[in-house]
């Protein structure tokens, strides 16, 4: 099955949007997706293994948080999966580096959501 | 009473001007002679006047809405030109909600503009958008996302939501009366470190204008009460595909604020729930950002060094090795010829600096931000002596050499 990749992660699937894998429900595809891009893994799981609650994954047009077998949801060739990021910008210069840069100094070492 | 509820008689009345100002609206049905008195009673507040807000405050002014509130606390930056055409060459320097009144008013002198020249927060917030029909979020960061959210349910004001990343945007409408907010979408913000920033991503420049107008239109159909709204329905748009998708949202019974059980009963502290610490002062966040960096000699054990020190160092020839870590793109606008590992490989790539393990080492980015985050990466990689240049080439640019040039 094929799973879009939003801009902010094609960093980790070295510039791929659409990324081909196999698998028979929602968990093992994206099970394969971070096995060949291992650094999506912390983007999109805790360290509990949980999907990321700021993260929202689409089978289709729907969210799976909302199907009744979620992650166990059995999918076929031509179903599709996509990753929905949080993203913030409404692109003020510079003011969102700052942020960024401010975060990395005062959040705690290894937090985690 | 939103204007879309408002009974005909107590609309206000259109002057022979407006009529014709606005005759390719009241020639349309759907809109009208009503529909247009709606619009010049409705009241709809911009958080922002930035990327997204400046397309969709022009718009909405155009269109003949009554009354325009604008919140913003920054000012015009020469940089800010690429997109946000409310902005002009003329007002570089001016408070922001300053120059998109002359815009606004120069456009429609017809209108109401309501200047809110403020940091829109948990203290402030409820007094600032009480009273609008509807809001329309243009903001750039996640606490104020959050903020406006909660805000616009506890008041029961829909909320036009838009947002951009590179070539990508997201759109909906929040907080309708049955609709899901952005909490049901997403309950919680990425912790600060996980999120790609907007000035290291760049934003094509057209793409707030795209994502600013589907704010204003949705605007303009909940004034109207015609047609489907995104309420329940997230918009992406993909500009380089030119692909438009609309995803199912629903309301979570469980979320915080919006549920069934809320727990969120009041404004909270975002910038805590965000994981940030927001700068004190007023003004331009990289300012306040550089300014405390400077303040700290030393953060997370990094030594922060400022350029008039890094000027002595390469005068005085002494011994250091000087590191660039942004992207080969910004190298290409400027750079000070120190060699180039983008923070994002550096931690792979760090094996290239082995040589250099046990001598110092200056790190620099574009403001100072970027450059930190690998210091720590080399300081944790083993590397004995590495120092962070406080303010970046951005500061080199402002203190050292003006003749290159600011990106």
């Amino acid at each position: 099955m094929k799973i879009h990749i939003p801009t902010p992660l094609r960093a980790y699937t070295g510039g791929e949007q659409t990324v081909g894998v196999p698998g028979a429900t929602v968990g093992q595809a994206l099970q394969e997706l971070t096995t060949a891009f291992p650094e999506l893994r912390q983007h999109l799981y805790t360290g509990e293994g949980k999907l990321r609650s700021f993260v929202n994954i689409y089978l289709n047009d729907d969210d799976i948080r909302y199907l009744p077998q979620k992650e166990s949801t059995p999918v076929g060739e031509s179903d599709e999966l996509t990753v929905i990021p949080s993203i913030a910008g409404g692109c003020e210069d510079g003011a969102a580096d700052a942020l960024h840069a401010i975060c990395n100094y005062f959040c705690p070492k290894g937090a985690k959501l | 009473m939103a204007t879309a509820t408002l009974p005909e008689t107590e609309l206000p009345t259109l002057t022979n001007e407006e009529i014709s100002r606005y005759s390719r609206h009241l020639i349309l049905p759907e809109v009208g002679m009503e529909g247009q008195q709606r619009l010049k009673a409705a009241k709809v507040l911009c958080v922002g006047t930035g990327g997204l807000g400046a397309p969709l405050a022009l718009y909405l002014a155009a269109a003949g809405v009554g009354t325009l509130g604008l919140v913003d606390f920054d000012t015009v930056d020469a940089s800010n030109l690429q997109r946000q055409i409310i902005h002009s060459t003329a007002t570089v320097g001016k408070l922001k909600v300053d120059s998109a009144e002359i815009m606004l008013k120069g456009l429609n002198p017809h209108m109401k503009v309501v200047k809110h020249n403020t940091m829109l927060t948990s203290a402030n917030a409820l007094e600032i958008l009480k009273g609008y029909d509807i809001v329309a979020d243009g903001t750039d960061n996640f606490q104020t996302r959050y903020l406006v959210n909660d805000a616009c349910v506890l008041l029961g004001i829909p909320n036009a939501y838009g947002s951009i990343y590179r070539f990508e945007g997201q759109a909906s409408v929040f907080a309708t009366e049955d609709g899901p907010c952005y909490r049901c979408l997403y309950p919680e913000p990425p912790p600060p470190g996980l999120v790609p920033s907007c000035a290291e991503g760049g934003v094509l420049g057209i793409l707030p204008g795209l994502l600013g107008m589907i704010q204003a239109t949705e605007v303009i159909k909940h004034i109207l009460g015609i047609g489907d709204s995104l309420a329940g329905r997230l918009l992406l748009v993909d500009a380089l595909a030119m692909s438009f998708r609309t995803l199912k949202l629903r309301k979570n019974p469980d979320c915080p604020v919006c549920g069934t059980h809320p727990t969120v009963t009041a404004l909270i502290d975002y910038d805590q729930f965000c994981g940030i610490e927001r700068p004190k002062s007023v003004g331009p966040l990289e300012v306040a950002q550089n300014k405390a960096v400077a303040d700290s000699p030393v953060v997370d054990g990094i030594p922060q060094i400022g350029v008039q020190e890094l000027k002595r160092r390469l005068d005085a020839k002494e011994d250091f090795y000087l590191l660039d870590v942004r992207e080969p793109h910004e190298a290409k606008i400027v750079h000070i010829g120190a060699p180039l590992i983008p923070v994002g490989e550096l931690a792979r790539r760090v094996g290239e600096l082995v040589a250099q393990k046990d001598r110092k080492i200056v790190v620099h980015c574009k403001s100072g931000g970027r450059s930190q985050k690998a210091a720590l990466i080399l300081k944790n990689a083993g590397f004995t002596d590495v120092e962070n240049l406080s303010g970046g080439i951005l500061a080199w640019a402002d203190k050292i050499d003006p003749t290159l040039p600011k990106y």
